[in-house]
């Protein structure tokens, strides 16, 4: 008990600034960038502030988020699925199915998430079990999901979903703060803990740093893996969940192209694409950076195309900035 | 810092570009995709209403890529934005109904055109067409250069394509009354596939040594038998005529082998658009039966589910191709 006190040398437990770190890091960058959106965004548009209009911005980006916050755990320990957005499709087309039958609400959304379960299963099946590439397995099963939704629906939609389910995906849980907002923050909260706070996110950074020294610490890296896919194929069923609320009906396109939307996102969140690194918040910075890029432009009515260019040009200058910079402090 | 003033420089043109106009009548028109010429053209038709009607103006927007959940998000912006009025060419029947009902309950006139809404979703919608115009629109294309009748036959795409089913139909039913020198001799199936049309119309002109014209209510039918009747120097003795791309189809008319092709003109439809949601805007019913002013283009009237044909098949002929095949 007494020798705790025996070092009077001062020993810091990090060797950087704390306040440094935290004025210096990617969060921060990110928080500027999301501040300087906004007011730019209620200089350009007298519609911009606006409770609705907020509200209704979120509806652009919280199911991609949904999907983003398990994605950039996958990410971080060194996977990726590509087939999320499938995923959203096969989920989508077997509830509707189910409606078919007389399936009510609880059944439903069972289905869509046991779907999304199913589905991120067999794809940590095909990455741990018989040791496939990610990349290569999730492009597979992109078509292979989405292919089964068009064998089922053809040119064909599911609608007439009850009115108790469409809540899920239209439905406001207070004045203008919607259900699918509330999901996403109380999600988001569960994947910061879970990332930050608990065994199961150290061993996540673990096999992102160095997949072989984790093993060799007793880390089991295929179990770990398995359940990531597991968790980002039950947010892509959520997903499915939400947007088949949103949109009342079941098209096999449905959500196409959102599994780079979702990846776009955890990048600009600052995951590192080789793994190993990068926080849930940022994630979530990304996502209403997004939304409020998307949404400040559209109230703009600027073209869709020159959207496209703005993220793709947002993406780049987010990530180059910090090299740039270092680049820069390097050489004075 | 870069990044905010590269934010700032753009937001600011852009905010310069769309400098919102306030105690005016706003109205978007909302396409399946930018980048259509199609869509351009209606766009052009949409200004010149607007242009016409005064204190109008048309938000021209959609989507970059052809989704629902994308012409979602252009909904979204523009209920954000007030407008007055939509008229949307939909991505999906079903998926935009809850954005648009959202649209209607804040007080927007919403109204479906070219790529209808499901009837829930919309006020009214206006299609091009219908299927009655559009049969006596193919065979009137052949009987206007056969002032003496004759032999002619159809060259259609798959012979369960509802469409071009129901157009055949209507053009059989109005033969014997509007033209009867006119002798329908066959129906043939290309499957909208061009080594099987072009194989079909070869059939049709061994088969039939009278035969005047070729009817090819498909843009893949109609340029394969123009091709045949090019590559077997027909051209003079037998007519291909049909509904045609006007791009796709220039060489045909410039060359002799059609004497006139149809299809829905981009630019009238815009302009019908624009005019229909300002007439809901200021006051207008959409109920079944109402008859409303579609300006230059003349009137149309609703149908049971609120649905109304613009006109018939828009004419091209050397007197315009030119013009056209610049458009779509």
């Amino acid at each position: 008990m007494t020798q705790s006190t025996a070092s009077h040398r001062h020993l810091p437990n990090r060797l950087d600034n704390p306040f440094k770190s935290i004025v210096l890091s990617w969060e921060s960058l990110l928080v500027l960038v999301a501040i300087g959106i906004f007011i730019l965004n209620s200089m350009a548009s007298p519609y911009f502030l606006n409770a609705w209009s907020l509200s209704d911005m979120t509806f652009n980006f919280t199911e991609k988020a949904l999907i983003a916050l398990a994605m950039a755990l996958l990410i971080i320990s060194g996977e990726i699925d590509l087939s999320v957005a499938a995923i959203i499709a096969l989920a989508s087309t077997l509830m509707g199915l189910a409606l078919q039958y007389g399936a009510d609400t609880p059944v439903l959304i069972a289905i869509g998430v046991g779907t999304g379960i199913a589905c991120g299963a067999f794809n940590g099946f095909l990455v741990t079990g018989l040791k496939l590439p990610s990349i290569v397995v999730t492009i597979g099963t992109m078509s292979l999901f989405r292919g089964i939704s068009f064998i089922i629906l053809g040119d064909q939609s599911f609608k007439g979903y009850p009115a108790s389910f469409s809540w899920f995906g239209q439905g406001y849980v207070w004045w203008v703060i919607s259900f699918e907002l509330v999901l996403f923050i109380g999600f988001a909260v569960v994947y910061w803990a879970l990332l930050q706070r608990t065994n199961f996110g150290r061993r996540v950074y673990a096999i992102g740093s160095n997949e072989t020294a984790a093993l060799f610490s007793g880390v089991r890296v295929a179990r770990t893996k398995f359940i990531l896919f597991c968790l980002t194929g039950a947010m892509s069923g959520i997903a499915a969940v939400l947007l088949t609320a949103r949109l009342g009906s079941t098209r096999p396109s449905i959500a196409e192209g959102w599994e780079l939307e979702a990846i776009t996102m955890v990048v600009l969140g600052g995951v590192s694409i080789l793994g190993g690194a990068g926080s849930i918040i940022g994630v979530v910075l990304a996502a209403f950076i997004m939304g409020l890029v998307t949404f400040g432009l559209g109230l703009l009515n600027v073209p869709g195309i020159v959207m496209s260019i703005f993220i793709g040009a947002l993406l780049i200058v987010v990530i180059a900035l910090p090299i740039l910079w270092s680049m820069w402090r390097q050489r004075a | 810092m870069k990044l905010l003033k590269l934010l700032a420089a753009t937001t600011a043109v852009a905010a310069l570009l769309a400098s919102p106009a306030f105690a005016q009548t706003r109205i978007a028109l909302v396409v399946k995709s930018l980048g259509n010429g199609f869509f351009d053209a209606a766009n052009k038709g949409a200004q010149e209403a607007a242009a016409e009607l005064g204190d109008v103006e048309v938000i021209y927007t959609g989507p970059t890529a052809a989704t629902a959940e994308a012409q979602i998000e252009v909904v979204n912006a523009l209920i954000a934005q007030q407008v007055d009025a939509i008229a949307i060419s939909a991505n999906d029947p079903d998926a935009l109904v809850p954005a648009l009902q959202r649209a209607m309950e804040r007080g927007i006139k919403v109204i479906s055109w070219d790529s209808g809404v499901a009837p829930e979703g919309r006020q009214l919608h206006l299609n091009p067409s219908d299927t009655a115009l559009i049969g006596e629109t193919i065979i009137k294309l052949a009987a206007d250069y056969l002032p003496e009748g004759g032999d002619v036959a159809i060259l259609s795409a798959a012979s369960t394509a509802t469409n071009q089913n129901a157009w055949i139909e209507a053009a059989k039913a109005v033969l014997p009354e509007k033209f009867p020198n006119i002798n329908l001799v066959a129906t043939v199936y290309g499957d909208d596939d061009s080594v099987k049309s072009t194989d079909e119309a070869k059939g049709l002109i061994a088969s039939y040594p009278d035969l005047k014209a070729i009817i090819a209510p498909t843009t893949v039918g109609v340029v394969a038998a123009a091709q045949v009747v090019t590559d077997q120097n027909l051209i003079g003795k037998i007519n291909v005529t049909g509904l045609a791309l006007p791009s796709e189809f220039k060489q045909f008319i410039d060359n002799g082998a059609s004497q006139a092709v149809a299809l829905w003109n981009p630019i009238d439809l815009g302009y019908s658009a624009v005019m229909l949601a300002n007439a809901l805007v200021e006051g207008e019913e959409a109920a079944p039966g109402a008859t409303l002013s579609i300006g230059r283009v003349g009137e149309v009237t609703l149908d049971d589910t609120n649905s109304a044909a613009m006109a018939a098949p828009f004419q091209f002929d050397a007197s315009n191709i030119e013009e056209f095949s610049q458009i779509y």
